[in-house]
């Protein structure tokens, strides 16, 4: 299987970010208007080094990342939104900025609370893609296709 | 993984995926006979429409050795999907070339692929989707499918992933043919953008926004971000990616 990289690059007009996680009861999220919590779209400053977080890869946030705040998503039990720091095209961080509690009270977090949702986000190793769509191919160009890729796993 | 099985076939000129999940699936005669309908399926669509056969219904219909009567129904209901995919995305889809001719090329892989996947939906307890280079019919329960949108910059990349339990996704875009999308109100080849894709209830419509928001060019995301209910990737020339 080819290495998959995932780049979710930003736009300043803002960001949907689109997750799959894994819960106890195994359920997708699926967005939702911003109820509260930060605003969606990018930061204006970087992140503050006083909060704690993972440390990053390459030392700590530079003046060109990119700071971004996805959309609240509304799952069954309450509201998670987490915030991504882009370098160059790629996620170097995930947090977490707010997550449900058991009582589906949203609750505002400063570190990874969920942190299968936030490894899938930065790691290209557990994407688990099971499908792929790009643009109209040549017979040629399915070889080298991550979908050929994906059919060759699975023809027996 | 006993439990999921992919076939692959060559129809239309492009490589077919099906893949089914589901209890002993690669044992399942059940579900190899549906695939291979599907297939059939597909083989009698590329003999009605297909514009690279000279001997397709629509290729001696377009030199006028068929009338409309004469073809089968089915050529007349993609007519009728290739108007009203006019009316609805203000004639940048658009099925008729400069002379006269009618090419459905545009729609017809995404609505034969979403008309063949569902002889795989009554298979009970199975999840399936059908990938027709890049255009995916799909159908599944739990946590759906996982679809990664290719980087049209570097096809051994995704952009990100798009969790879907029922529809269908479609990417229009210059990856791997070049700029082959005409922008029909200038009749120029459309190249403001490396690729949209489109994820929504219907794959047929996921195809003919696609493929019109890809000929708006620069304005295709305002565009696409007025159609409720669908959702869309668009990655302009410059390879920046917008998500809508």
């Amino acid at each position: 299987m080819r290495r998959i990289v995932i780049v979710i690059a930003s736009t300043i007009s803002g960001l949907v970010l689109l997750f799959s996680y894994h819960t106890s009861t195994n359920r997708a999220g699926t967005t939702a208007a911003a109820t509260g919590g930060a605003q969606p779209g990018v930061v204006p400053s970087a992140p503050d080094p006083s909060s704690p977080s993972s440390p990053l890869p390459n030392g700590g946030p530079s003046g060109s990342d990119r700071v971004v705040n996805g959309a609240p998503v509304s799952i069954e039990w309450g509201i998670v939104q987490v915030q991504i720091t882009v370098r160059n095209g790629k996620i170097i961080q995930a947090r977490t900025l707010q997550a449900p509690d058991e009582n589906g009270h949203s609750l505002f977090v400063n570190q990874e609370a969920l942190p299968v949702l936030d490894r899938e986000a930065v790691s290209a190793q557990s994407a688990r893609i099971d499908a792929v769509s790009g643009a109209s191919e040549t017979s040629q160009g399915y070889a080298q296709s991550l979908q050929s890729a994906i059919d060759t796993a699975h023809l027996s | 993984m006993s439990d999921r099985r992919a076939w692959v076939a060559r129809i239309m000129g492009m490589p077919i995926s099906v893949h089914v999940r589901g209890p002993e699936v690669g044992r399942n005669q059940d579900v190899a006979a549906r695939v291979e309908r599907v297939f059939a399926e597909l083989r009698r669509m590329d003999a009605l429409f297909s514009t690279y056969r000279p001997d397709s219904e629509v290729s001696r219909l377009n030199r006028h050795e068929l009338t409309l009567a004469e073809c089968d129904p089915l050529v007349r209901e993609v007519i009728d999907l290739c108007e009203r995919a006019a009316q609805a995305t203000d004639g940048y889809f658009d099925a008729w070339l400069p002379d006269g001719r009618w090419d459905p090329s545009g729609v017809v892989k995404g609505w034969a692929v979403e008309n063949a996947a569902r002889l795989l939906a009554d298979l009970p307890g199975h999840d399936y989707y059908l990938n027709a280079a890049g255009d995916i019919a799909l159908d599944a329960g739990g946590s759906g499918w996982r679809i990664g949108i290719e980087d049209p910059t570097d096809r051994g990349q995704v952009l990100g992933v798009l969790v879907a339990q029922r529809g269908g996704i479609a990417t229009s875009g210059t990856a791997a043919r070049g700029a082959h999308v005409r922008n029909p109100h200038t009749d120029t080849t459309a190249t403001g953008l490396l690729s949209v894709t489109v994820a929504g209830a219907s794959l047929t419509w996921a195809d003919v926004y696609a493929t019109a928001a890809f000929a708006r060019g620069a304005a295709a995301l305002d565009w696409l971000r007025t159609l409720t209910g669908w959702q869309a990737v668009v990655v302009d020339a410059t390879g920046e990616v917008s998500w809508c």
